[in-house]
């Protein structure tokens, strides 16, 4: 086997500002492997790949690349050192074909047809090695997520890249295509590509990688053989210290209905109807988990419950009909109700950034009288409930005069949470509550969501991430494109069903599950598309 | 309305067209790469003057119309210094030159020439020439046809001949070359064109200069070619109807003819005949004026099909992951 590293970086550190992104990095990359980066958010994989990629300039440090010692100033230097790069939010041209966004920077000459056509054969070609079919004629804005992803990686392939870095891949794919990505993968790495894999979920580091580098806090803190490692050690030296990665949880004890919810139809502001008649349940004691990739109406379902979108339909709360649309369908008439909401995202909706801590605690509750003092807010009183929530919830720095951005993500989760539970609500809306959170902060959320069920709450809890939807749901609901695909126990179903469900297939199919996938999600996008006209 | 009444109303379309289609096209170009340019009024302004004073002075047209070129390139440098380098508000850095224009031109004019902000009269070589094309004369008494060449297609200056030819360059250009493809890119997704390994400030620069030389030609046909010698804010709100052209031809050159064409007739039928009197019923020309804008607004409020912008307009662009 080669022993020359396809990648080596040598003390490769970065500082933005005050805050050390990397610090001092040396990693070797072998040929022909895929090589995992698993990190919390924020531990700086992304600032390290970026860097690779030319994106940033490192302030110390080298690059080597197959044995030769490179200078990676701009992203043409690191294309033509036969790096490419699929990033997180992909960077194509909406507008542009397929075809378009290929040769987008890689033409042979000043006239496009040539350029075209020659990409056409090669496009064809790559396409058969490496099952990555997508439609050349295609405008990119008509694609699933999932070809938008292929149309990156033969971007990549095109420019000849030997080693391809793949920024967190799965995060808005369904299961199945997520499957068929790692194949590709797998055919990339036969074919003696280098792989890089930037995640953050410990399954597809053990699923795909041959080796894996943990990152903590800028550092490199280890690089072991995958064979050779488990999820709970790789955990560990993400967090510093033993975390649990299962939820204890004891099983549900449903009561009564609380939130009755009936045919809920939201059309959007481009005349897009996101949600199809979407009906369920919600029982006191128990966390119903809604799974689905981003997109399929989720976050609209959240915002009509949370009372800041219209919709037609019918919600009813223990028994109380609640309006849908005009004078009390609000976020504060929810509240009232009993409805608290951790929105999904926390840094536009939960939060004001720039305000404090503490005032940031009673947003949405400000006008009870608890807190107020004659005509003015008693902000004495606020502050001190502001400073025990924050010691009990465990909010790092517990300092509730720091403005709400100056807390890692994580911490502001926690200062939601803390404001919503503390109003001890009898239903509890949380979209993605450990989006962005560190590993250390998932276990504290995830006991707490425990704690408020088996308190008798009734939790409806949004997630993409399958693996948090399976651990804390006691019921899961799927949804896809609108509508509720069905209902499953976590402990009758499996992976494979619900990402069939999440991805619109209700049968298991006789042929390939990605095809059946391909075929219903296309299906969405012309029914979208349809609609836009 | 006769033939010959017809004709000369369409003639005049066409000259009046022409400036709107040239800084319609230069608005094209700067858009179409993501850079917003509402200073395409100072642009055509500044131009208008240094044309005019220069081939006042030199007694050339052509040398008038090098420094009318110039003077926009100058304003589209101080645009993409203001918006591109560093990063500052589109529109602001637009208004900004439309009023600079407005200002120096008159002062540099008073200090000049000392004729209340205004240019001597050019004659002679100092204006562009009506050009006779071949067969104009011998085609002439032909019925229907003849009058048609000789007086609508014939005998206008060369800018507007070059105005015209633009419409299909610019539209090879954007859809068959590499710069085309990457400048329609950068006003979509820059990032896209950063990853790919092309400068995005570069191309950003490359489109607004073009941007400069055609504002420039509009400027000078209208100080040189369509009247002799600058007057103060002789530009009369061309380059905001310009504007308003662009976005009725939803950013495309083809359509961007027809509507400057649509607006230029507009403009001649309002020069024309003042007030209309549709049957006792009398539209004031104020009422033709404004037609160019209504129509813009409904085409903005989605009557016409949808206008779509360059998703990565009016953003200056920054690096992020």
């Amino acid at each position: 086997m080669n022993d020359t590293p396809a990648i080596e970086l040598k003390g490769i550190s970065k500082a933005f500002g005050p805050v050390q992104a990397n610090k001092d990095i040396s990693i070797r990359v072998m040929p022909g492997t895929i090589h995992g980066i698993i990190g919390e958010n924020g531990a700086g994989k992304s600032t390290l790949m970026s860097i690779l990629y030319g994106f940033y300039k490192a302030d110390a440090g080298e690059i080597w690349v197959n044995g030769s010692h490179k200078d990676i100033t701009d992203s043409q230097a690191a294309i033509s050192a036969g790096i490419g790069m699929v990033f997180q939010h992909f960077k194509l041209v909406q507008n542009f074909t397929v075809l378009e966004n290929i040769i987008l920077g890689a033409e042979d000459g000043p006239m496009l047809r040539p350029s075209l056509a020659r990409a056409r054969g090669v496009l064809k070609q790559l396409a058969e090695e490496y099952e990555l079919s997508v439609d050349p004629d295609e405008l990119v804005e008509n694609l699933s997520v999932g070809h938008q992803q292929r149309v990156e990686i033969l971007k990549a392939l095109y420019r000849q890249a030997d080693i391809l870095i793949l920024d967190e891949p799965t995060g808005v794919l369904t299961p199945a295509e997520a499957d068929h990505l790692f194949r590709i993968l797998d055919h990339l790495r036969a074919e003696g590509k280098t792989v890089i894999l930037i995640t953050h979920k410990l399954r597809e580091i053990m699923e795909i990688t041959d080796t894996v580098s943990v990152m903590r806090r800028g550092e490199m803190t280890a690089t072991v053989k995958t064979a050779e490692t488990s999820p709970e050690q790789l955990a560990e030296l993400m967090v510093g210290r033993k975390v649990l990665l299962r939820v204890d949880k004891t099983p549900a004890q449903p009561g009564e209905v609380l939130l009755d919810v009936q045919n809920l139809r939201h059309v959007d502001d481009a005349g897009v109807e996101r949600l199809k008649g979407v009906s369920l349940q919600l029982r006191a004691g128990e966390v119903l988990g809604i799974a689905g990739v981003a997109g399929n109406g989720q976050s609209e379902l959240l915002e009509v419950l949370g009372g800041y979108a219209d919709a037609s339909g019918a919600v009813t709360m223990k028994g109380v009909s609640l309006p849908l649309s005009g004078a009390g369908a609000d976020g504060s008439a929810r509240r009232k109700a009993g409805i608290g909401h951790v929105p999904e995202d926390r840094q536009e909706e939960g939060l004001i950034m720039p305000y404090t801590a503490w005032e940031n605690t009673v947003f949405g509750y400000h006008r009870d009288p608890h807190y107020q003092s004659g005509m003015l807010m008693n902000n004495a009183r606020i502050k001190e409930e502001a400073q025990d929530k924050m010691t009990r919830y465990d909010v790092r720095p517990p300092n509730p005069n720091l403005a709400a951005r100056n807390f890692s993500g994580g911490n502001q989760q926690k200062i939601v949470l803390a404001r919503e539970i503390e109003r001890d609500p009898d239903v509890l809306l949380i979209g993605q509550p450990t989006r962005g959170v560190d590993i250390g902060a998932i276990e504290f959320i995830h006991q707490e969501i425990i704690r408020l069920r088996d308190k008798g709450k009734a939790i409806l809890l949004v997630s993409v991430e399958l693996d948090e939807i399976f651990s804390l749901s006691d019921r899961i609901a799927v949804m896809f494109d609108g509508q509720i695909m069905g209902e499953r126990m976590p402990g009758e179903t499996d992976q494979t069903e619900l990402g069939l469900l999440m991805a619109g297939v209700t049968e298991r199919p006789e042929g390939k599950l990605i095809d059946a996938v391909d075929a219903s999600l296309k299906e969405k996008e012309a029914r979208e598309a349809r609609q836009h006209d | 309305m006769d033939y010959a009444t017809l004709l000369q109303v369409l003639d005049s379309t066409v000259r009046l067209a022409t400036p709107l289609l040239l800084a319609c096209l230069a608005g094209l170009f700067s858009e179409r790469a993501g850079i917003v340019d509402i200073g395409l009024e100072g642009k055509m302004l500044a131009a208008a003057f240094f044309s005019a004073a220069i081939a006042a002075i030199t007694g050339s047209v052509w040398l008038g119309l090098l420094a009318g070129i110039a003077a926009a390139l100058v304003m589209s440098g101080i645009h993409g210094l203001a918006s591109i380098t560093f990063r500052g508000n589109q529109l602001i850095s637009g208004v900004a030159i439309n009023f600079l224009a407005s200002g120096i031109t008159v002062l540099i004019a008073q200090d000049w020439f000392s004729q209340g902000g205004r240019t001597p009269s050019l004659m002679g070589g100092g204006r562009f020439e009506s050009i006779t094309l071949p067969f104009a004369e011998a085609l002439r008494g032909v019925p229907i046809i003849g009058p048609l060449y000789y007086e609508l297609i014939s005998g206008h200056s060369i800018l507007v001949y070059v105005a015209f030819l633009m419409v299909p360059l610019t539209w090879w250009i954007l859809f068959r070359t590499r710069f085309g493809l990457r400048l329609r890119a950068v006003g979509e997704a820059p990032e896209a064109v950063d990853t790919a390994g092309v400068s995005v400030v570069g191309l950003r620069f490359a489109a607004i200069a073009i941007c400069g030389l055609l504002t420039g030609l509009a400027g000078a046909y209208l100080a040189t070619g369509l009247q002799a010698g600058f007057v103060r804010e002789m530009t009369a709100g061309r380059g905001y109807i310009a504007l308003a052209a662009l976005i009725f031809a939803k950013w495309r050159p083809w359509y961007a003819l027809y509507a400057c064409l649509l607006f230029g007739l507009l403009q001649a039928v309002a020069l024309r005949y003042q007030n209309i009197d549709l049957g006792g019923f009398i539209i004031p020309v104020q009422v033709m004026d404004a037609l160019p804008y209504i129509l813009t607004v409904v085409i903005l409020a989605g009557f016409v099909g949808k206008a779509i912008p360059p998703r990565a307009g009016g953003e200056p662009y920054v690096k992020e992951r």
